[in-house]
């Protein structure tokens, strides 16, 4: 097992982010928004993606006041990312750089509105949004698109520190955005996974999750910028081999991952602070992370899920998750798990039911998607 | 730090044609892309119900998989040890597309499950009880040094010790499948893990 070597392997920080959502347009406005306990899930009529009224978050537009010529996937792409560069300290965009995006379906929405084509096919493409958003800010390297369902920010966070660990670049900008279309929306209903309500990720009340759009990004750099850049120290990821759209019954797989990952960061589960979990309030989902937080012997650390204020955006959830995780080991802050009063798993863990303001040096963040994909990342000091 | 590692299997299909090692094994008449997978499938004799449902790009994956690890004994190997590192330009969108068309009717949870690219690996991941890392990357052509780079990384730290990796894109009445089995030991054939060997 090769552990972290102080002097071969640099650190990666977290040197800029930004998480764009319908309750801020950026991090210090998201973190504000939460702390007021506001939700961007809201009861919405809108017709373009669904013939009744359901909770869900949405952007009232998508344009951003970008060129009409990017559509809204691309656009909150590129909001993100220009944000995000504006907080740092010096600008680190040259060949030493790669842009990694993070997307489940990108710019599916042009098939309901555009004829099918196959220019449309291309106009479509992951890769071509991701190189649409490098041109414009002149990225000199050509991106990376992970596309790998409901863990793909957190895994284009961890692709992005070990390219910087591998020495073939010193910056990554870790994007990840995805827009809820009538294709997706029917999908999720096609499950039965969606809540009538705003989703109570753990509750024994729960009954399906909130689809939410937004975007985020991060900088990662082997050069701190500021003092309290936190690093990305290590991350796993794992596949249950068992279902392609039901979780693991055990959560081992899970569980592999957060082990794994605490290992390669040289830590016990005593370390850990704060769990952001995938937490998406469905049934299967819920019980299985419990599950595998019981596995990997955390069952003590404060958790909470953020879906309740996001609703689940998809290939963003990851990166805006890790930001707020992120947060809380500057700020020392982990906010209430919205909409948690009682246990609703099998196996109880240590849900936040108030802000809690306290110390946290090391935090883990999860994610687990279709296709039976786990992700665990540590985030510390 | 860098470990060797080396290439202890191929298959390619495209053209109704299936190569393992550089050896055509099937070479179909079906023009339509399931008619060939499915022919393909009926001529190696397999039997496994649920490639009846799947979508193409699973379809292909699956029957390249199955073709690649002939005699891969995985039984050397820890479950977590093994993993998926694949690659397309297309995504799911010929799924994407069925998807899109039954929508006028009741959407179908059996059909949306495949309009995620990395369904392929979970299939793949089920049917050889592979556990470790998989990871699913959509990037305009075949990257060889990216993909030499990703599934490096992971041998050498040991995250994984065999690793399926390449290439997997269907989209209307176009399809390839460019996979390789990636080990640390030298098996008889087996040539060096580099961005020459797999371009």
């Amino acid at each position: 097992m090769i552990i972290n070597n102080p002097g071969s392997i640099p650190d990666v920080f977290i040197v800029a982010d930004n998480i764009l959502s319908p309750i801020g347009s950026t991090t210090a406005e998201n973190m504000e928004a939460l702390a007021r306990g506001e939700s961007a899930v809201v009861k919405h009529q809108h017709l373009d993606i669904n013939p009744e009224s359901i909770y869900i978050s949405l952007f009232d537009d998508l344009s951003f006041n970008i060129d009409k010529s990017y559509t809204g996937f691309e656009s909150l792409l590129i909001t993100s990312i220009a944000d995000a560069i504006k907080n740092l300290k010096s600008g680190y965009l040259d060949e030493k750089t790669i842009l990694i995006v993070s997307s489940t379906k990108g710019n599916i929405s042009l098939l309901e509105t555009q004829p099918h084509t196959g220019e449309l096919n291309k106009r479509i493409a992951l890769h071509t949004s991701a190189q649409l958003a490098a041109d414009y800010f002149g990225f000199k390297n050509a991106p990376i698109v992970i596309s790998n369902a409901c863990i793909s920010g957190v895994m284009a966070i961890l692709a992005g520190m070990r390219l910087l660990q591998s020495g073939q670049y010193e910056n990554a900008i870790v994007v990840g955005a995805d827009v809820i279309s009538k294709f997706v929306l029917s999908g999720f209903q096609s499950f039965q996974a969606l809540s009538s309500t705003i989703c109570k990720p753990f509750d024994k009340d729960r009954t399906g999750l909130n689809l939410g759009e937004g975007a985020a990004t991060v900088i990662l750099s082997i050069h701190q910028q500021n003092s309290d850049d936190v690093k990305v120290s290590s991350g796993a990821i794992s596949n249950d081999a068992n279902h392609i759209s039901g979780p693991s019954r055990t959560g081992h797989e899970l569980g592999f991952a957060i082990k794994k990952a605490l290992l390669d960061a040289g830590i016990t589960a005593h370390d850990v602070g704060y769990i952001s979990t995938h937490g998406t309030a469905t049934n299967y989902n819920d019980e299985m992370e419990a599950n595998a937080i019981h596995y990997a012997g955390l069952q003590h650390v404060p958790v909470n899920s953020l879906k309740g204020y996001y609703g689940h955006t998809l290939g963003a959830a990851g990166l805006i998750e890790s930001i707020i995780a992120a947060q809380a080991i500057k700020q020392g802050i982990i906010f209430p798990s919205l909409g948690y009063a009682e246990n609703g798993v099998s196996q109880p863990i240590n849900v936040a039911t108030s802000i809690i303001n306290t110390t946290v040096k090391r935090a883990l963040k999860t994610a687990s998607g279709f296709g039976g994909c786990n992700a665990a990342m540590i985030l510390s000091k | 730090m860098a470990a060797e590692k080396y290439i202890t299997g191929t298959c390619n299909i495209s053209n109704k044609r299936v190569v393992q090692n550089g050896e055509t094994l099937f070479t179909g008449d079906a023009s339509a892309v399931d008619s060939f997978l499915l022919s393909a499938y009926q001529h190696f004799h397999y039997s496994y119900p649920k490639f009846h449902k799947m979508d193409n790009l699973c379809k292909l994956g699956w029957l390249a998989a199955e073709v690649l690890l002939q005699g891969f004994d995985k039984n050397y190997y820890h479950a977590e040890q093994l993993g998926t590192v694949l690659m397309n330009a297309n995504s799911s969108l010929d799924m994407d597309l069925r998807y899109q068309a039954s929508m006028a009717g009741v959407p179908s949870p059996s059909l949306f499950v495949y309009t995620l690219p990395n369904i392929v690996a979970g299939e793949i991941c089920i049917r050889h009880h592979f556990k470790g890392e998989n990871a699913f990357f959509v990037q305009p052509n075949f990257d060889a040094a990216f993909l030499v780079q990703q599934v490096g990384y992971l041998l050498d730290h040991n995250i994984l010790q065999a690793c399926i990796c390449g290439w997997l894109d269907v989209l209307g009445a176009e399809y390839e499948a460019k996979l390789f089995l990636v080990e640390k030991v030298k098996k008889e054939n087996a040539v060096a893990f580099s961005v020459e060997n797999i371009k």
